[in-house]
């Protein structure tokens, strides 16, 4: 598996060790590609589909997509971030994302990546509002699933970095939700030190520690610092609607 | 249950599966079934004792319909809700059974007797309207037949002495013994023909070698006959060829597409040559471990199949060595699965086979290279499985004869609808939707929806299309609607299922359709535009493109077929808005809410009602 390939993104070589993820080697090479159920240091599964990219006329998932030699990845299109627009708007209308009130708002990943693809108004979509009741029952740390993208980085942060399977998937289709593993999450050993309930982790305001709100002033927060994609090698605009 | 005995009851459910995780739909099964529900303690007890946590076991208990996490009666009484259903009288049947029972779909009796619950697909669309009630079906209900049941139920009758009519062939058997009818209209050369000869194609493929089996499969152009069409003998060839120590063989017993009945029909008929494909597939790919992945609306089959399963052991047809071939040995279980169209899909399958919920995998790595327990794994239809048995029984080139050129062999369709004669027609592939409509004796047709929810809604200028991969490709299921009926009810109709059945995986499948049905809705309450349409177009093309699997791939062709089959049903539901006004915006309905919390009504909005008091 030492073996290097070379294949191109957008028209822009990529050399990299065989093996990888298409996600993987832009990364390496600096190209951003917006993701919000990916994490590093966490097993890929590919259900948000933000992270989309085009090869041989075919849409997948680039964070489960293994890059192969000699590849033509489309990632910034036109076309390709407009379905990106449409999935973030449909992770916006399918909960409760009040950004003016939510704890999250500056370091809320599905904010930073709806800036990066220029995405400022209401849109065409309903709102399906709703309305799970708020788990609060834990000392420090709350639960307020109407936030929440289903993007499972916390059942496997829990899993694979806590050992401790705190959260897991229940329910399907729209239903589908994170569930706890106990009848509420007083009842499980949840820590505040959890990698699960590291700030970074819940890309929303889903899980929020108690006590922990409005720490950083609007100018400073995570994402007013550094937005999203703005690391990358190449500049890249995710453009705006038109 | 006091406490004591509900845990020693569970204790041994887990024990009866060797503690074993990857047995825990089977588990539930057993839980359910003598619990009558799955609720959190016991969730927590099964999760200890077989090494997961109790988050696992409620994610599988949410996700498969069959399961429940709260108590339900004694007596689970599951009403077909598809669209056939509903053309023939469903909302007369709810009324009567909800009187009867007391109870609305959903609910459960306070004397915890009765529990009455809304399904799809029961695969009985030929006698709807129909029910499961426990395992038993009720197929053909009238409101006459629903009070009967009801009452007889009610003096403490067992279910399956309720109805003592039997239907036709292996269904009036002692071990099905049930009231469904086979209703084959039309028998062709391949499946339904009686010049089956019996283990004659096993036979011959133990004289050939695997490679030389796997020959002649490519060589007779079999595809699946799930729907898909994937090259069978392609697809055995791959999974021979990935290296691993062992390899499965399964078979998906799982139809769950709408309209759909025709592996009921094999499952009761043709069951031996079923296994026998499985047994030949297996000797060609080298595996000695089967699974029947059989849908639970089914299980009334299942002692009729494990009886099959039980003779073949006898006569060295399963177990070691069989037919003398030394070193080749295969068995097969059964897996219940418990109500989820998804598990049609073969990875989502597989993973209920491993007692996961059924979530479509990440592929690559596809099932033939890491499926079943991460071994290589094909997984084909019943239908493609009795294929292969003849197959070597009259060869690859007799077969290849029959039907068309890209599409060979027959296919069975599963007739529903509008018409006198629904059941089951096998015909080569290759035949005009016209002529099959003339055989079951359909007249005033005006729609036709061929493949089920997934397939193509087609109309009077379409029939002379063929049914066959080059053209309407499709899993078997033909559902026939005449000229009064609604197309945008049948495809609200079908995009609920959808969301019903949707894993919830990926963002585009869960909450797209979601969308569409808001939509559509809104055209059928005539509060619809032209934008309306493009909206309804973009959002089918941005699921379809996205999503994970095949489910989100094919939920939005009921509106992009309808849009594209029926345009004028959708113009006369629209209406332009006035200038400045959003015409689905109601004043009333959006009032309703403050007045509730506010206690008052409107001074202005309701100017008639302050005039009153």
């Amino acid at each position: 598996m030492n073996a290097t390939i070379k294949f191109r993104i957008d028209g822009t070589q990529v050399v990299t060790k065989a093996g990888l993820t298409i996600m993987k080697a832009a990364d390496n090479a600096g190209i951003y590609i917006p993701r919000l159920c990916d994490e590093k240091g966490l097993e890929p599964q590919g259900s948000c589909r933000i992270c989309i990219v085009k090869i041989g006329g075919q849409i997948v998932a680039s964070c489960t997509q293994p890059a192969e030699d000699g590849l033509e990845v489309e990632n910034d299109t036109p076309e390709i971030r407009n379905y990106r627009r449409d999935l973030v708007k449909m992770l916006y209308h399918e909960g409760n994302h009040l950004c003016p009130i939510c704890e999250a708002s500056g370091r809320c990943e599905l904010q930073a990546v709806s800036y990066y693809l220029g995405i400022f108004q209401p849109t065409k979509y309903p709102y399906l509002q709703p309305d799970r009741p708020v788990d609060a029952s834990h000392r420090d740390i709350l639960l307020n699933t109407n936030r929440c993208i289903r993007c499972g980085r916390c059942i496997r942060a829990s899993k694979t970095l806590d050992g401790k399977n705190l959260f897991g998937y229940i329910g399907r289709g729209i239903h589908k939700q994170v569930g706890v593993n106990g009848e509420n999450l007083a009842n499980t050993d949840a820590k505040v030190g959890d990698a699960a309930m590291a700030l970074e982790t819940c890309p929303v305001g889903c899980i929020i520690q108690k006590r922990q709100g409005f720490f950083a002033p609007i100018g400073k927060r995570r994402f007013d610092l550094k937005p999203l994609g703005t690391n990358s090698v190449k500049q890249q605009k995710g453009g705006s609607e038109q | 249950m006091e406490e004591k005995k509900r845990r020693l009851f569970v204790k041994q459910s887990c024990e009866k599966f060797k503690n074993s995780r990857f047995r825990l739909l089977d588990i539930l099964w057993e839980i359910q079934n003598g619990l009558g529900g799955i609720e959190g303690p016991v969730m927590e007890q099964v999760g200890k004792l077989i090494g997961v946590s109790r988050v696992h076991v409620e994610g599988l208990v949410t996700f498969y319909a069959f399961f429940s996490d709260r108590i339900l009666g004694k007596i689970i009484i599951r009403l077909c809700d598809d669209i056939v259903d509903q053309f023939f009288g469903l909302d007369k049947i709810i009324e009567v059974f909800s009187e009867e029972l007391g109870i609305k779909p959903g609910q459960t009796s306070l004397d915890g007797r009765f529990s009455f619950e809304l399904t799809p697909s029961i695969g009985m669309s030929d006698q709807a309207p129909a029910a499961l009630i426990n395992d038993v079906v009720f197929p053909k209900l009238t409101p006459g037949s629903v009070k009967k049941i009801i009452r007889q139920l009610k003096e403490g009758v067992p279910v399956f002495k309720v109805d003592d009519t039997c239907g036709d062939g292996n269904n009036a058997s002692a071990l099905i013994h049930s009231s469904v009818m086979n209703n084959i209209r039309h028998t062709g050369k391949v499946i339904l023909s009686d010049s089956f000869l019996p283990e004659k194609g096993l036979e011959r493929c133990l004289n050939l070698n695997p490679a030389e089996v796997i020959k002649e499969m490519k060589d007779s152009g079999l595809r699946g006959g799930g729907g898909a069409g994937f090259p069978s003998g392609l697809k055995w060839e791959l999974a021979r060829k990935a290296e691993a120590e062992k390899r499965h063989v399964i078979c998906n017993a799982d139809e769950g597409e709408l309209g759909t009945f025709k592996d009921r029909v094999l499952l009761t008929e043709r069951a031996p040559m079923m296994v026998e494909g499985m047994t030949i597939a297996a000797y060609a790919i080298g595996s000695s471990e089967g699974i029947i992945y059989l849908r639970a609306e089914y299980a009334y089959l299942r002692p009729w199949l494990e009886n099959i399963l039980e003779k073949r052991r006898d006569t060295n047809l399963l177990g070691k060595d069989i037919l003398g071939k030394t070193g080749f040995h295969f068995d097969i279980r059964i897996q219940l699965g418990a109500g989820a169209y998804i598990c049609g899909e073969e990875s989502a399958l597989i993973c209920s086979c491993e007692g996961l919920r059924g979530e479509p995998r990440i592929r690559p790595p596809f099932p033939v290279e890491k499926g079943y327990m991460g071994q290589p794994t094909i997984v084909n239809n019943v239908e493609t499985f009795c294929c292969a048995a003849r197959i070597f029984e009259k060869g690859f080139d007799w077969f290849s004869n029959i039907g068309t050129d890209k599409s060979a062999g027959t296919k069975l369709l599963s007739v529903s609808g509008d018409c006198k004669k629904t059941g089951i027609y096998e015909l080569a592939y290759g035949t005009a939707v016209a002529d099959l409509l003339e055989m079951a004796e359909a007249h005033d047709t005006a729609i036709v929806q061929i493949g089920g929810a997934s397939g193509e809604m087609i109309g009077r200028i379409d029939f002379n299309r063929k049914i066959c991969f080059e053209d309407l490709a499709t899993s078997g299921s033909v559902m026939v609607f005449n000229s009064q009926r609604n197309v945008l009810k049948i495809v609200d109709s079908f995009l609920k299922f959808f969301i019903d059945e949707s894993c919830g995986y990926c963002t585009p499948c869960r909450v797209g359709n979601v969308f569409l049905r808001e939509r559509i809705q809104k055209v059928m309450h005539g509060d619809a535009n032209h934008s309306d349409l493009d909206y309804l177009r973009q959002l089918s093309n941005l699921i379809i493109k996205t999503s994970r699997c095949g489910l989100g791939n094919a939920s939005p062709k009921p509106v992009l077929s309808s849009l594209e089959h029926f345009p004028i049903v959708y113009a006369s539901h629209l209406h332009e808005p006035r200038e400045g006004l959003q015409r689905q915006f109601n004043i009333q309905k959006a009032l309703e809410e403050s007045r509730r919390i506010a206690k008052r009504r409107s001074m202005i909005y309701d100017p008639v009602y302050y005039d009153t008091n």
